[in-house]
């Protein structure tokens, strides 16, 4: 495996496993049966046959003609995960782990969600493969992602209501740790990002990392050469990580992942672990983290529940302090309104997460000019939004 | 000697058990903390783990939970339980152990953290997310300043692993009795004699057992095979309750008896 971290899964300085004891030996367990089944082609078969009939890839990648226009400069290509199956990217990950537990002889998948797009990935795949589900959600998130909960009790998955703390995604995955330990032996527990515990880092960009080995043969394919930059959304940083890690060894190719800028960022209400925290261990990772002087967890706040998270993966850490790539913000105005322009100019119905990501593409491809090639990794539909947006829009907000 | 290492000496030469009482300081503040946890030192407590309030204690149940949500409402920092540990110090020789997560810690300097802790009068440091693969970078400064390194062991955790673990440990090993959370709970483990007797196999350090213990019966038959019980949610919530003494009393009853 390319760029993997050290035994103990850290990315130079960060990463590595921050959890109790109990869950220490299942962690280890989880490692080496990955790393078996990374290099198994029975394994990888059957997940590339999954991600195929049942997922829907290769997702295109699309060129954004008006979205281009619009912006007046270099071409906007999208690459289009918002086409997989249950709308987000997320799925490509839950179907990796999925396998991986079947494999492991586990019959329950536990997962933590916020958006709710990996908490319905999860439930699809539980259902696909005949398991059990159990979901960790915070009460804020439930609120503000009403169809996501009702699609996962179509499932039969079991939505869990998170009342402590913020009730949005932090503590979703707090209380999942929690369910974790005490069902350690007999729960697979899926991490949606490239957050938490070595593996789990390492793993979600592994499944992940199919959307850069498309976009780079695609965009190779149309054009003939690589993309000046490309642009992923980063909350806890999986589909940035997944794009990005298809174009890590392309020297020439910036990649820019956006964080969650809420109100803006001298506000203090945002999500932007990489531009506004420091370094500290929360979840399992060393890695940039908001917190208050005394190493208290400060709340994220972004518009979009997705990015809504003061950690971030520790890879993207780890790349950050290198300069392999940079982190932005992208504030909840300005992924409001990329929402409608791209709705209204290319029919697509972005997530508020990749809203983000295509809001600063747009800006990328402005400041580069014509000759200039951006891919904006779409990570996700918006139909989950569309209730959200609307009452906020409804109130003035 | 380590206070923690004499107490534990002492305890073996009378045939007594050790209770290991758990409260979080500044819960609901200071002040009444420092009221609670004086009570229970006076009432028999043998060690005191001193919980370091953290905004995201995932290895914590409600109980636990909500008492840190309410020391950090009063304003409660690492600073100030450093303080209040300076000021029982003066007047109790009972060892204590500083029990919390790992950023409050690596926020203030694992370093800075040591050489503060050891001269406020601490005796050992028990990080629960801080597991041995990633606790060197602590256990250096602990040494230096002569604060033991107190791991947990949990079911899940193979022979070989504990020895391993425990290769580098002072002063005592704290056993998780269940898979889970902290938290009281109605029924002990039920393969506890088994695994201590597995424990013993790979340490000569005493053992604490913990998770779950909430009165003086579950403490006798929890400490049949261990040398301690350790109390936290019962205490935290006995706390809340004003009747912290009474439950030491009962709890040391339970061992006595």
């Amino acid at each position: 495996m390319k760029h993997a971290p050290d035994a103990g899964g850290h990315f130079g300085s960060f990463g590595g496993r921050y959890v109790g004891e109990t869950l220490m030996p299942a962690l280890i367990e989880l490692d080496e049966a990955f790393r078996a089944a990374a290099v198994d082609p029975a394994f990888n078969a059957a997940f590339t046959d999954c991600l195929r009939d049942y997922v829907g890839r290769p997702s295109p990648l699309y060129f954004a003609r008006r979205l281009t226009e619009h912006f007046g400069g270099g071409k906007i290509y999208l690459k289009r995960e918002d086409l997989n199956h249950t709308g987000a990217h997320k799925v490509n990950n839950t179907v990796g782990q999925g396998l991986l537990a079947q494999r492991m002889g586990k019959r329950r998948l536990m997962a933590e969600t916020g958006a709710g797009q990996h908490g319905v990935a999860t439930a699809t795949v539980a259902a696909l493969l005949g398991m059990e589900c159990q979901v960790y959600m915070g009460e804020e998130d439930i609120r503000r992602q009403a169809p996501n909960v009702k699609r996962m009790e179509l499932l039969r998955a079991e939505v869990i209501p998170v009342r402590s703390g913020t009730r949005t995604l932090k503590d979703a995955m707090s209380e999942a740790l929690r369910g974790g330990t005490t069902e350690v032996r007999t729960t697979f527990y899926v991490i949606g990002s490239v957050a938490g515990p070595h593996p789990y880092p390492l793993m979600v960009r592994h499944f992940q990392s199919v959307i850069g080995t498309e976009a780079r043969a695609q965009i190779l394919e149309k054009e003939q050469r690589l993309p000046d930059v490309v642009v992923a959304c980063v909350g806890g940083g999986s589909n940035a990580a997944g794009i990005f890690s298809g174009f890590e060894d392309d020297a020439s190719v910036q990649l820019v992942g956006v964080e969650a800028g809420g109100h803006g960022m001298a506000s203090g209400q945002h999500a932007a672990s990489i531009g506004g925290g420091r370094v500290g261990i929360l979840h399992g990772s060393r890695s940039f983290v908001l917190q208050d002087a005394d190493g208290q967890i400060q709340n994220a706040h972004s518009i979009s529940a997705g990015l809504d998270y003061p950690g971030v993966g520790p890879e993207h850490a780890h790349w950050a302090k290198t300069g392999r790539a940079t982190y932005v913000p992208v504030t909840d105005k300005e992924a409001l309104a990329m929402f409608h322009t791209l709705t209204e100019l290319e029919g697509i119905i972005p997530a508020l997460e990749s809203a983000h990501a295509v809001y600063e593409g747009g800006r990328r491809a402005q400041a580069l000019g014509k000759d200039a090639i951006v891919v904006v990794n779409l990570s996700g539909r918006g139909d989950k939004d569309i209730d959200a947006v609307l009452a906020m829009e409804a109130q003035g907000k | 000697m380590n206070r923690l290492t004499k107490t534990f000496h002492d305890l073996k030469a009378s045939g007594r058990k050790g209770l290991v009482g758990y409260l979080t300081a500044g819960d609901p503040d200071l002040a009444v903390s420092e009221a609670n946890i004086r009570a229970a030192i006076e009432a028999g407590l043998d060690v005191l783990e001193l919980g370091v309030p953290f905004s995201d204690p995932t290895a914590d149940g409600p109980t636990i939970q909500e008492a840190s949500m309410r020391a950090l409402a009063a304003g409660t920092n690492l600073g100030a339980v450093l303080a209040l540990v300076g000021r029982i110090r003066r007047d109790h020789a009972i060892p204590i152990v500083l029990f919390g997560y790992a950023n409050p810690f690596f926020s203030y300097g694992f370093a800075a953290l040591a050489a503060d802790a050891a001269a406020a009068g601490a005796d050992g440091l028990l990080v629960v997310d801080l597991p041995f693969e990633e606790s060197a970078e602590l256990r250096g400064p602990l040494a230096k300043h002569g604060l033991c390194y107190v791991p947990l062991i949990a079911p899940t955790t193979s022979p070989a692993r504990a020895a391993a673990t425990l290769a580098e440990a002072q002063g005592f090993v704290y056993y998780i009795m269940v898979t889970g959370v902290t938290g009281a709970r109605a029924a002990l483990a039920t393969d506890l004699t088994e695994h201590l007797r597995a424990l013993r196999g790979v340490t000569t350090l005493p053992i604490a057992v913990g998770f779950g213990v909430s009165n003086g019966a579950q403490a006798k038959a929890a400490s049949q095979h261990a040398d301690a019980v350790v109390v936290g949610s019962a205490l935290v919530r006995a706390a809340q309750e004003q009747r912290v003494a009474e439950l030491v009393r009962e709890l040391r009853a339970g061992l006595d008896g």
